[in-house]
């Protein structure tokens, strides 16, 4: 049995589960304030450190410094968007396959030479159009340059919206100084520097490159999770259970079908540990039995008795 | 409400949203057909949504789903569509010349930078024949000259660029003017210096290649060439110039601003100005490449050239003005 690190509930990757602050639950003040699935930086300060779950009225813990890069955008409607941009590694490997992509069009119009005069232009044209406005056109017109694309980046300005001409143009120009003094020096000082890896031109243009990431769950995956939570007999819960309890609770149940029996079994006893031991001096139950039960306590949870 | 309830209520408006989703997505940014009229309705049903389920706190995996859901959407609803040539002529019409005209110091500025030591530098090399050997070594003193030979078929052509066409020309210039264009803008992040010492430079060498051909005696070559492209291509690099100056005002004199707030505003109207200034930087290429090296009367050239500074002077000073829109 481990012990969870000091942030977390339990040992999850940092990415898929961060329950929420309990301060933030009341009701639609909260919504907006917390991002799902992933974390938001303005959780970390309140996040209770190792505690359990029936505590953490009690015990604050000290400033945690944030974690991740996910960048919060409020939408017309009223509802907060999570935003990923992308580091500067994805970023360098997508140049690349571009680099890859212009050097193959080159290759391809060499036989143009063959053309003498007329020829000769249109290579220099390409040339000129390769070098400075093939990721204008790409981004303008799909998003992201090929190379973005196979590594799941886009475009956009900084509300989240897909990039426009003006700010493609500008980030795109600017990229002669961001490759100073030599292959993308300047670029990569600003990309670290910068909370959401932005190189000059997008701190110019207003532009973020951020993951378009898929849904963590796939549909189908998650709506099997949920008819199995409807094939468990429901337990209720023990009274008093915390919100962060109850999501840790929801989370754990969504994964479980993807988790191998023996981790399905760790969790779910490191789970029922921390809830404060029953009255009557019982214990929690362990191995299979702790994850029919916590599986139960999520049929509850999500359907009622 | 309960999580299951819940969604098992939403799941026909969630799949009807998300079979739109496909659609739309997989016609990227044409316009679709037939128009989507219930996409934002559902869009913003899914929003609302979205919003209950987080406020409820149902499970993780599908508040993960829902905004997963949402973010497509809104990339959907809010992307703009690109139109290439009505907005490219009404820019050129009026967008870029009262730019321009807004940022009035900047260009006089940027054209004080590249046309008063071009000047400076013309009349001294005029005088002084050893001069242009503090710019230039020998050699491109020498490939300079050949340039404008009077026994050249095509003058402004190096010798092994006799036999080029005029098409392929036109791709040398798209290439070399356009990226100086681009690079003069470029360079105003560095604090505008870059822009400054671009400017500053093709200044003093086209002054100094200006002085040292006449002194030489080409004069009947060299200014017939230049007179009827220079209009555009100088202007259109002042105006470039200017562009990269504004970028570097933002980063040393803000105003009242952060640097990067006035970064992000005087990035967007400079991306304006060096947009116009490659348009007409495409102009001086045709004109050079098709016209200059041609064989016209030296009077022609010089008249095409006179109608070219007062044209270019007309454009940049009235065009856009009066309109009901206001500048």
């Amino acid at each position: 049995m481990f012990t969870g690190s000091p942030s977390t509930p339990f040992n999850l990757k940092s990415r898929e589960y961060h329950p929420p602050s309990f301060r933030q639950d009341a009701g639609i003040q909260g919504q907006g304030r917390y991002f799902s699935a992933t974390t938001d930086r303005r959780d970390e300060t309140e996040r209770p450190t190792n505690v359990p779950f029936a505590t953490h009225g009690r015990a604050r813990p000290a400033v945690v410094a944030p974690r991740d890069t996910i960048r919060l955008n409020e939408t017309p409607e009223g509802v907060d968007l999570g935003l990923r941009p992308a580091g500067p590694t994805a970023r360098a490997v997508a140049l690349a396959v571009d680099g890859g992509i212009r050097l193959l069009v080159y290759l391809a119009l060499t036989p143009l030479a063959a053309f003498a005069g007329l020829g000769a232009g249109m290579i220099l044209i390409a040339g000129f159009l390769l070098e400075w406005f093939y990721p204008v056109v790409f981004e303008v017109w799909t998003g992201a340059t090929p190379g973005k694309r196979a590594l799941g980046l886009l475009v956009v300005h900084d509300d989240g919206t897909p990039v426009g001409l003006p700010a493609s143009l500008i980030r795109n120009l600017l990229r002669v100084v961001d490759f100073l003094p030599l292959f993308y020096g300047v670029g990569l000082v600003c990309t670290l520097a910068d909370r959401d890896f932005r190189r000059l031109g997008d701190l110019a243009a207003g532009t973020l490159v951020v993951h378009a990431d898929n849904p963590v769950a796939r549909p189908a995956a998650l709506a099997a999770a949920l008819a199995a939570q409807c094939d468990t007999a429901p337990r209720p819960p023990p009274a008093g259970l915390s919100l962060t309890a109850a999501q840790a609770i929801l989370a754990f149940d969504e994964r479980a079908a993807r988790l191998s029996a023996a981790r399905r079994i760790e969790l779910a006893e490191t789970l029922l540990a921390r809830f404060p031991p029953a009255a009557d001096g019982q214990t929690w139950p362990s191995g299979p039995a702790a994850v029919a039960l916590v599986a139960g306590y999520a049929s509850w949870l999500t359907r009622g008795r | 409400m309960r999580q299951q309830p819940f969604a098992a209520d939403r799941a026909g408006q969630w799949e009807e949203y998300r079979q739109l989703l496909d659609t739309l997505e997989s016609r990227g940014r044409r316009r679709p057909d037939p128009a989507p009229v219930r996409f934002p309705v559902l869009y913003r049903r899914l929003c609302a949504d979205y919003a209950l389920a987080r406020a409820r706190h149902y499970s993780p995996g599908l508040i993960a789903e829902l905004h997963a859901l949402v973010r497509r959407g809104y990339r959907c609803l809010y992307q703009r569509r690109p139109a290439l040539l009505g907005p490219t002529l009404a820019f050129m019409a009026a967008g870029f010349p009262r730019t321009l005209r807004r940022h009035a110091a900047a260009f006089w500025l940027a054209a004080a930078l590249l046309f008063l030591p071009m000047a400076i530098m013309g009349v001294a090399c005029h005088q002084d024949g050893e001069l242009i050997y503090s710019l230039m070594d020998s050699s491109e003193v020498t490939d300079l000259e050949a340039l404008y030979d009077p026994a050249n078929r095509k003058v402004g052509r190096a010798a092994q660029r006799q036999a080029d066409t005029d098409f392929q020309m036109f791709g040398y210039y798209v290439m070399n003017n356009i990226g100086i264009g681009f690079r003069t803008f470029a360079g105003g992040l560095l604090l505008g210096l870059g822009s400054v010492i671009i400017l500053l430079f093709n200044g003093l060498a086209i002054g100094a290649a200006a002085g040292h051909l006449t002194r030489l005696g080409f004069e009947s070559t060299f200014w017939p060439f230049v007179s009827s492209h220079a209009p555009y291509e100088l202007t259109a690099i002042a105006i470039s110039g200017a562009a990269g100056l504004l970028l570097g005002q933002a980063l040393l004199a803000p105003g009242r601003r952060t640097r990067l707030a006035a970064l992000r505003a005087n990035a967007r109207d400079a991306v304006v100005l060096v947009g116009g200034a490659a348009l007409m930087l495409l102009l001086a290429a045709v004109v050079e490449a098709f016209w200059s090296a041609g064989g016209t009367p030296a009077e022609v050239k010089y008249g095409v050239g006179a109608v070219g500074w007062i044209l270019v002077a007309v454009y940049l000073s009235l065009a856009g003005r009066g309109d009901r829109h206001g500048a």
